[in-house]
């Protein structure tokens, strides 16, 4: 099946001679939920204003639905709703006249049912008359979600959705994403938050200096979390492995304090009890365990040293 | 054609005008009425008729003139600049809409809004001195254009102004003046040659001109001149427009 959206050798740079994008390609399929990982200033929302129309790109090209964002941008803007990262609202307009306004922008006849069926899921129903300045930070937020839902769109765009969020509106933004994945609709997230991107998305992509470091299934990412590493503190520091441990591929660590043995925690044996079995009999005395896992975040963090 | 956006763009637009009723309408009228006691009542009882038409029936075009003019530019200006300010431009850039429509709604809503007034200001006039229009149609065509065209006008100064100051420059700064001068108060065959000459450098003279022709038959040049320079300034306007559309200047850059 053709991507939803293929993204292919994207370059921007700015009046002022940044570049924000240097010739980023990417494919998003249809239903999936993609969260686009990186630092501030990474190129995450221009990538995402490219696509939605907002910036023209310098070079390269994005489709949409198989149509060009600049040459056929009426089919691409009208099965798109971005949620933007800044809580920009009309602040004398009312909840339920802004959502509407934003229907009728997308082209679509207005359908009460619809505006009321989006407030009820973000609970703003009660506040659908009131005027945006006299909402929290949070409702704002959700008003700008229901503004991007109003034209029923096919993808989504949330640009840094939960920063300042409190815990209900997360809650209610991923039953939210939830319920329309499951209508097929695809959603694509930015975030810094890794356990976000790794809570709810099918694949991961790490952007940085504009450019996609790495865009994977987050199950195969999670492969590779599996690996775990088990740290063993010794009561009196060695500077050579004894025989009988050379099995294990052991790591020294901490001038000869520290032992690290690297296993898969998903594989059925993972070989610590003979291990340890193994370091009694090799006569070293055991100070402390602990075990650590290699999260999202460390694969991000070394991606993005690695490139800086 | 994307009417929807361009009827939710028109009327989102409306809507901020009844929510400012106040300042869009009743402050023009009130100030109307003054232009009317300070000039027509106190400056008109010394001034003989001109042109055989009476001092205060005789500013009336150019009265309307001035209020078409700053709300036009004023509304066209603030429709467009306000959503760049507050950001929520963003929503207008991502939908499928043209930079035509987009021009049509607020234009649209800019020129209806200064109709509007414009009409309020003559059915103001109308309580002050006697007013009679020899060719409706006519004004009507001038009205219409005029309040197109400087509501246009206004929407390049609200995409090109990046700041409040910016955006005031012109309403405030020029338009009021190339007003006063144009002969709104007076006919520039008054004034010594020089300054006729000088005058005739204006563009607005040529709007007020025409518009006063279209009441009393009498005019500082040919209304057709005055059509020729309306039409003209329109259509560089437009070309304006055109290649603000192409580049994306200040919208998409």
């Amino acid at each position: 099946m053709a991507p939803i959206v293929s993204v292919s050798h994207l370059v921007k740079t700015y009046g002022s001679g940044f570049q924000a994008l240097k010739g980023v390609s990417l494919d998003i399929e249809e239903g999936e939920i993609l969260a686009l990982l990186g630092p501030n200033g990474a190129g995450k929302t221009t990538l995402i204003s490219i696509i939605c129309g907002i910036v023209n790109p310098s070079s390269g090209t994005v489709l949409v639905n198989g149509h060009d964002v600049v040459k056929d941008f009426r089919a691409t803007r009208a099965i798109i709703g971005l949620v933007p990262q800044e809580l920009t609202t009309d602040q004398f307009e009312t909840v339920w006249n802004t959502v509407s306004f934003s229907r009728g922008l997308h082209g679509k006849k207005a359908n009460p049912a619809h505006i009321e069926k989006v407030l009820r899921d973000l609970s703003l129903w009660d506040k659908k008359d009131n005027m945006l300045r006299e909402l929290s930070g949070g409702m704002k937020r959700r008003v700008l979600i229901a503004k991007a839902l109003s034209h029923e769109p096919r993808i989504l765009f949330l640009d840094e959705p939960t920063a300042g969020v409190d815990v209900n509106l997360r809650k209610d933004m991923w039953k939210v994403v939830q319920t329309l994945r499951e209508g097929g609709v695809t959603i694509i997230l930015t975030t810094h938050y890794i356990e976000e991107a790794e809570e709810i998305a099918d694949r991961v992509g790490v952007i940085n200096g504009g450019e996609i470091l790495l865009i994977e299934e987050k199950s195969a990412l999670m492969k590779t979390l599996g690996r775990k590493q088990l740290r063993i503190e010794l009561a009196e520091p060695v500077t050579v492995l004894p025989q009988g441990l050379e099995p294990y591929h052991l790591k020294l660590e901490d001038d000869g304090g520290r032992l690290i043995y690297d296993y898969d925690a998903s594989g059925g044996r993972t070989g610590i009890t003979t291990l340890l079995a193994a370091i009694a009999e090799a006569g070293l005395r055991i100070k402390d365990i602990s075990t650590r896992q290699s999260t999202l975040e460390d694969i991000f963090v070394e991606l993005v040293e690695k490139r800086a | 054609m994307n009417f929807e956006a361009v009827k939710a763009i028109y009327l989102f637009e409306m809507a901020r005008t009844r929510r400012t009723l106040l300042q869009s309408v009743v402050s023009p009228v009130i100030s109307t009425s003054l232009y009317f006691i300070v000039f027509g009542a106190a400056v008109g009882s010394r001034i003989q008729e001109i042109d055989g038409v009476s001092y205060g029936a005789f500013i009336t075009p150019g009265l309307i003139m001035l209020t078409l003019l700053t709300q036009c530019i004023g509304n066209g200006s603030f429709g467009i600049y306000f959503p760049k300010f507050t950001g929520t431009i963003y929503e207008i850039l991502s939908s499928p809409i043209s930079m035509t429509e987009i021009v049509l709604g607020y234009v649209g809503a800019a020129a209806t809004k200064g109709m509007l007034v414009g009409l309020i200001i003559l059915a103001t006039a109308a309580l002050f001195v006697d007013l009679s229009i020899a060719h409706p149609f006519v004004m009507l065509v001038f009205f219409v254009l005029t309040a197109v065209t400087f509501s246009l006008f206004g929407f390049l100064i609200g995409i090109w102004a990046k700041d409040f100051e910016q955006l005031n420059l012109i309403p405030m700064l020029v338009i009021p003046p190339l007003v006063f001068l144009g002969g709104s108060f007076y006919s520039v065959s008054m004034l010594p040659p020089f300054w006729q000459a000088v005058s005739h450098a204006n563009p607005v003279l040529y709007l007020i001109s025409g518009f006063r022709w279209s009441f009393f038959e009498i005019s500082e040049v040919s209304p057709l001149v005055s059509f020729g320079i309306i039409i003209a300034f329109l259509a560089v306007l437009m070309g304006l427009l055109v290649w603000i559309f192409r580049t994306g200047y200040r919208l998409r850059n």
